[in-house]
């Protein structure tokens, strides 16, 4: 009898490539993503050792991170990102790799558009220089951000050398109450395990309020692996997944689609399959979060108060606290209802997919921003965008008071012109409240698209569940 | 890469917990396309006010640490984005290893592809460190092919992964050593599922 396997463990072993005693194994890389921020050395690297690219392929790349999200048609102006994004350009042509580039309608946040292609698919190895890849292990595949050394690896050989990590399932069960999103789960699950509790694992997702996600759902859960400390997570394909892929420009149609689902139904974990480790998280429990402080774990539930740090026990947790209300300007106590914002960002490869701006359209009903507040809808993609815009949610935003960018990072990182002014508060629908991430001195509150909308509203946050 | 064995030299405090890459190198510095002369720019907000004045009570800018070429940090170093550019800052201005509990795991793979040595200490040993590195006359030893870090009479120990190890050891480059498995890739290749995506 085989032992029972995790889904990690048949992917795994469907890739490596080679394995040797007290080595790493030699994993086999299926999709290779790249943009023009962790790229350049990379690809300078593979010119100076007069390498090739082994596979360009089976590498995909487009331009994200810098790009501007208005007045593209002007050119890039920023001299510094115009030359990254001239060498990606550069790079792709001479290497024969497929670029969604800056006047591509395919072009996007690369997590958004990868599965959008149907270039992300279930028991693949998927990477790419950021650390969000983490995203794509929503479709069963294992998806690990990597350095720029290391891309420069896969780009010469195809493979990544891995040990393997171990495996955490984190089980969510339950129907979750109204108002409460994939972003209030992940929040939720990093507040439980905290920003390292995901170290040297990769994350299974499982139980029924998973099951019952959309693939939108699944995708923002999985990208904020990475924010628990994650080398990757992975929710296993089923029904929802395959619904997804069928139809998207690179997944095959036909006898290799029945080839392909056949084989994508192998990939879940087996029943009796045993985990290292185990946490278990009561949807019920699960309420719509924001952030106070500079790391993801520190969120509280919208009803709640901004913490003392004296309510933490542990020590590091409690100057963690401290050094955050400081930077966010922030008193304990405060309840996070009374805490108006200036700027509201709604975007990045977390909560910038059609069904994101779907949700939070409905929350708008006819309002307008708040006079004290600047908000802005940065879509996923570009093809995220003309869809709302098919649909009508762009004259929805904008009638609203809200801007209506083109496709990229954004104000998730801020290396753009989109950025936050010293000591602005924003809602955001990104990934990192980190000091400064979205601008030096700027003070970032993560929340999901609904909670993000209703906050550009009413000038300050709100319970979601109450203000419908 | 150059081989790395004996590390020697001051250590620098910077003790806190999770110090993210957004802190060690800003984003508004990851718009070059190259690897170099990113020193300057390391901890960036915090070595600078925000009229870009150095900031004097900054630790790395205080003139007693000028030196120092080992960063004793808290639990999950570097934890946050991919971006490599946190290693080349840091070395390009002078660190040639980092004391902590734990790093981020990205992080951790980068400090290895640049010769960079991440050491993973216990909590216990690594305040220990911490410690002593408040006193700028204290300097450290690593010694990797021992797994030792000493500083005074104090020594710890540490794991490393011993192929990481021999790698560092030599200065190899990963792609080298991968590219003596081509006739395994080369096989892999031929029994590949088809109906994997491919564009082009
Ligand atoms: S949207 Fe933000 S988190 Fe996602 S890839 Fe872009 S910068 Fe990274």
């Amino acid at each position: 009898m085989t032992r029972p396997q995790t889904m990690l463990d048949k992917v795994w072993d469907d890739h490596v490539v080679r394995s040797a005693p007290g080595e790493p194994d030699l994993l086999y890389v299926d999709m290779h993503l790249i943009h023009e921020v962790t790229s350049p050395q990379a690809f300078e690297s593979l010119s100076l050792a007069g390498r090739r690219v082994r596979r360009p392929e089976l590498c995909m790349a487009t331009v994200d991170h810098g790009i501007p999200t208005v007045g593209r048609e002007l050119g890039i102006r920023d001299p510094q990102s115009k030359r990254q994004i001239e060498a990606l350009e550069q790079n792709c042509a001479e290497h024969g790799i497929t670029l969604f580039g800056v006047d591509d309608l395919r072009q996007g946040i690369v997590h958004i558009i990868g599965p959008e292609q149907g270039l992300t698919q279930p028991g693949m190895v998927i990477v790419c220089g950021d650390s969000h890849t983490s995203t794509h292990g929503a479709f069963g595949a294992l998806a690990i951000g990597i350095g720029t050394s290391e891309v420069g690896h896969v780009l010469a050989t195809q493979t990544l050398p891995r040990h393997k990590p171990g495996s955490l399932a984190i089980t969510v069960d339950g129907d979750l109450p109204l108002g409460v999103t994939a972003k209030d789960i992940i929040l939720g699950i990093i507040r439980e395990i905290g920003v390292n509790g995901g170290y040297e694992t990769v994350i299974e997702y499982r139980g029924s309020t998973i099951a019952g996600l959309s693939m939108a759902g699944r995708m923002t859960v999985c990208n904020m692996s990475i924010e628990a400390g994650a080398t990757a997570g992975m929710i296993a394909p089923d029904e929802t997944t395959f619904a997804y892929l069928e139809g998207k420009p690179y997944v095959p149609t036909g006898a290799m689609w029945d080839e392909m689902v056949a084989f994508w139904q192998t990939i879940p974990s087996d029943g009796d399959a045993v985990f290292d480790r185990e946490v278990a998280i009561d949807a019920a429990a699960l309420a719509p979060f924001v952030s106070w402080g500079i790391n993801p774990a520190q969120v509280v539930e919208i009803t709640g108060r901004v913490p003392s740090p004296d309510s933490f026990d542990d020590p590091r947790e409690r100057d963690g606290a401290a050094r955050a209300l400081d930077y966010m300007d922030l008193e304990a106590g405060t309840a996070m209802t009374d805490i108006g914002i200036d700027r509201v960002f709604f975007g990045s490869c977390t909560n910038a997919r059609i069904e994101d701006l779907r949700a939070g359209a409905e929350v708008i009903r006819g309002r307008t921003v708040h006079p004290d507040v600047d908000a802005m809808v940065v879509p996923g993609s570009g093809l995220v965008k003309l869809q709302a815009e098919e649909e009508g949610l762009d004259r929805i935003y904008k009638e609203a008071g809200f801007e209506w960018r083109d496709a990229g990072c954004s104000m998730c990182l801020a290396m753009n012109d989109d950025i936050l002014s010293p000591g602005e508060r924003c809602a955001s629908t990104s990934n990192r409240n980190f000091e400064g991430r979205q601008g030096r001195g700027g003070r970032t509150h993560l929340v999901s698209p609904q909670m993000a909308v209703a906050a550009a509203l009413a000038g300050h946050f709100v319970d979601i569940r109450e203000w419908q | 890469m150059k081989p790395v064995s004996i590390v020697e030299g001051q250590m620098a405090p910077l003790p806190d917990a999770n110090i993210d890459t957004d802190q060690i190198i800003p984003k508004q510095f990851l718009k070059g396309v190259k690897r170099t002369g990113l020193g300057p720019n390391l901890f960036y907000n915090w070595a600078h006010d925000v009229e870009g004045e150095r900031e004097p009570a900054f630790v790395l800018n205080r003139p007693e640490y000028a030196e120092a070429s080992v960063l004793v940090a808290g639990p999950n170093f570097g934890c946050g984005s991919s971006r490599e550019h946190a290693v080349w800052s840091l070395h390009d201005a002078g660190f040639d290893a980092i004391l902590a509990p734990s790093f981020g795991p990205i992080l951790e793979n980068n400090c290895y592809q640049n010769g960079l040595l991440p050491v993973v200490l216990s909590e216990e040993d690594a305040a220990k460190f911490a410690e002593l590195a408040t006193d700028p006359a204290n300097s450290v030893t690593i010694d990797l092919p021992a797994q030792q870090v000493s500083s005074g009479d104090f020594t710890a120990t540490f794991d490393i992964d011993p192929h990481v190890k021999q790698r560092l050891l030599n200065g190899w480059d990963q792609v080298d050593i991968t590219l003596q498995s081509v006739a395994d890739i080369e096989a892999y290749e031929s029994s590949r599922p088809r109906f994997m995506p491919a564009l082009g």
